[in-house]
């Protein structure tokens, strides 16, 4: 890579144009020293003038000037030679001390130090020889969806422009190294050191606060690597068409998908509790379900995220009061109560007491709890709802006992994780979307029965001959191979194993959730859900072809040359 | 006029002139060739090398790495020389010597290396 050579050389030059002096005064200092012992005549031990040649010379001041001081050798010195050896020691002792200083600030000089860093990181990136993302922005989402990446064994790289925001990285205890830039995502070169160009790199994830920096990512991304996957998060509209305008893959708007969510967990809870379990991340508890009642809502704070809960709730046709503090600046709609909500007055004015649940949506977490707090004096059997901005609350929040808490990092960093790990998740998703509720219900318990209290784990099986050769060669070979048949136990073909199907691929086609007893054929794409080890059975199943063959027939196969020739004869004779 | 110039090129010429100076003579004769000038042809080329140091050019890489071949040849020079007058026995002997003046004469070809790179870049610049 040419362009990390570039830096190593960079520090190199910086170093050595820093120590040009210091070198210069030590050559200086010795060439002078050693030529002074050399012309001051001296004295033999029996008293015959003798004069040191340069290696003497030479030995002579390399042990004074490092003061290891061994006297005065090879002859003791006469009071010439002393005065020499007295200004030899003060100037060769002080130029070392002068030079060793200067190497130190140079090393310790602040852009030395980022050159030195951005050199570690980039041969850290370097180093990487497995697939990885690079994250740009480790904010909440960040933090929580690299975390979720480690713990599924997948590398992130990331990027932040706050020096404390990778500091924390640093400090967080994840099950591998993720290498870490403080740096401008929106710098190309930045992102060029990060790997953008690097051939395991697998896309790129611009989460940062700044709608501009994002684009610039994503258009960054577009021009070196067209192929790469980018998944952009955008908070306006503008930008969100901007970043479809050149064929970004993926943009999430946090505010439509977060409001988006909290709709569904208000109209349809057992959607919402699908999307949920389907969406998280690796050994999360098990969210419960939630009973939302039904009738009007409060739902305080009309900024851009309460506009968006605001226009899906009144397209699911729920009743909401909105209670906002700035009118001039939101313009809420006619009917609407003007104030916080953090003070009774406003709430009671909102018709707290008629109220079934209210949504406290404000951008500060301190006036939510308020809210809440208030609210629920008013009015102990209100649904509580409440939008936690920053992580660094979840302690309160928690304490809060809510009915529902919407957490934003959580609700974006979920999201992106499924779209990394199991591509067919987003399709399953807007296929249930338009099932609705009561078959999301059926699809929880049947899904309840089988997983146990942790978060199911999905995942994607492609029958072809890279990810599945057993069931593959099976099926090429007359085999018939139904849903079913995926959950055989290869320990013991009639136990079943925890898991269900939730989509199947064929081809241009989509069956939700197919029958048991549909037989598959080669080229299906499946998502399959169910615990852990029933991940790891099946993935047994279809790489092994002695498990398979057993399976499909329920006879061992020989698994060698001998014993299937036995067999083969055997089988033969019979007929014969 | 460039100061930096002027002691840059002061150093690289002084560093041939008196490495020149060393090596005429009858190869195998010590009494043409001074200790000293050797001494001073050593410590001239050591600064020259430095002076090179930090220059990013093509140009500047390939004067350093002269430099650095003639360090080479004349520290080795100085070594040979204390070895023949204070380990070997008998001191000093006319082979010893030609090894001695040849090492400085590899490390004079260098030195004009340098010196005609030097002059070649400028007069590319006219200014």
């Amino acid at each position: 890579m040419p362009f990390a050579a570039e830096l190593v050389n960079n520090v190199l030059f910086l170093l050595l144009r820093r120590l040009r002096t210091p070198l210069i005064l030590l050559i200086t200092v010795y060439a002078v020293t050693v030529l002074g012992f050399v012309l001051i005549p001296g004295m033999d031990d029996k008293g015959r003038p003798w004069a040191m040649d340069f290696f003497h010379a030479f030995y002579v001041v390399s042990y004074t000037a490092t003061t290891i001081g061994f006297g005065e050798l090879p002859y003791v010195f006469n009071d010439a030679q002393r005065m020499w050896l007295t200004f030899t020691i003060y100037a060769s002792v002080v130029t070392w001390i002068y030079s060793i200083g200067a190497v130190l600030t140079a090393v310790q000089d602040p852009a030395f130090r980022v050159v030195r860093i951005e050199n570690a990181f980039a041969r850290a990136v370097r180093r990487i020889r497995e697939p990885f993302y690079v994250v740009c922005g480790y904010g909440d989402t960040g933090t929580l969806l690299v975390r979720a990446l480690a713990e599924s064994g997948i590398q992130a790289v990331v990027i932040d422009i706050d020096q404390e925001r990778v500091n924390v990285l640093e400090l967080e205890e994840l099950p591998m190294v993720v290498p870490a830039l403080r740096g401008d995502a929106a710098i190309p070169s930045n992102l060029q050191l990060a790997g953008l160009k690097h051939r395991h790199c697998l896309g790129v994830i611009a989460l940062t606060n700044r709608d501009a920096v994002n684009l610039k990512i994503a258009i960054t991304a577009r021009l070196l690597r067209p192929r790469l996957a980018t998944i952009c998060r955008a908070d306006t509209q503008d930008a969100a068409n901007n970043m479809a305008s050149f064929g970004t893959e993926h943009i999430i708007n946090a505010f439509n998908t977060f409001a988006g969510r909290l709709a569904m967990a208000l109209h349809a809870p057992g959607l919402y509790l699908l999307f949920e379990w389907m969406t998280a991340a690796p050994h999360e508890p098990l969210r419960e379900p939630i009973f939302p009642p039904v009738g009007r809502w409060i739902l305080c704070g009309y900024g851009r995220f309460g506009k968006a809960v605001h226009a899906r709730l009144a397209r699911e046709g729920v009743v909401a009061t909105i209670v906002e503090a700035d009118p001039a600046l939101t313009h809420p709609p006619q009917g609407s109560v003007i104030g916080r909500g953090t003070e009774a007055e406003t709430l009671q004015q909102a018709g707290i007491e008629q109220a079934v649940g209210i949504v406290a949506g404000t951008d500060n977490d301190a006036n939510n709890l308020s809210i809440i707090m208030t609210a629920r004096e008013l009015n102990p059997q209100l649904f509580m709802v409440a939008r936690q901005n920053e992580q660094q609350n979840a302690l309160l929040f928690s304490a809060a006992k809510l009915d529902l808490l919407m957490q934003r990092g959580n609700v974006i960093a979920h999201k992106i994780f499924a779209l990394l790990t199991t591509p067919l998740l987003t399709e399953f998703l807007d296929l249930a979307k338009q099932q609705g509720n009561a078959w999301a219900n059926q699809l929880l318990s049947r899904l309840g029965g089988i997983i146990g209290d942790e978060a199911p784990e999905t995942w994607g099986l492609a029958i072809t001959p890279a990810e599945a050769p057993a069931i593959y060669a099976g099926l090429a070979a007359g085999h018939s191979v139904t849903v079913s048949d995926l959950w055989r136990d290869p320990r013991n073909r009639d136990e079943r194993l925890p898991g269900i199907a939730l989509l199947l691929k064929r081809d241009e086609e989509e069956i939700l959730v197919p029958d048991e007893s549909m037989p598959l054929v080669r080229g299906d794409r499946l998502l399959l859900a169910g615990r852990i080890e029933a991940r790891r059975q099946l993935s047994w199943i279809a790489r092994n072809h002695n498990s398979f063959a057993y399976l499909a027939t329920g006879r061992e196969r020989p698994s060698g040359y001998v014993w299937e020739y036995f067999v083969g004869a055997r089988k033969i004779n019979p007929g014969k | 006029m460039n100061l930096e110039k002027v002691i840059f090129a002061f150093f690289i010429v002084l560093a041939l002139t008196l490495n020149f100076g060393f090596y005429v003579g009858e190869i195998d004769n010590p009494v043409h060739h001074s200790a000293y000038e050797l001494y001073a042809a050593l410590v001239v080329s050591l600064i020259a090398t430095v002076l090179k140091l930090g220059d990013r050019t093509h140009l500047g890489a390939v004067l350093l790495a002269t430099s650095l071949v003639a360090d080479l040849q004349l520290i080795a020079a100085a070594i040979v020389w204390a070895y023949a007058d204070h380990v070997v026995v008998g001191g000093m002997t006319p082979h010893i010597m030609t090894a001695i003046v040849s090492l400085s004469g590899g490390a004079l070809l260098a030195n004009l290396t340098s010196v005609v790179l030097f002059i070649a870049e400028t007069i590319a610049i006219r200014r």
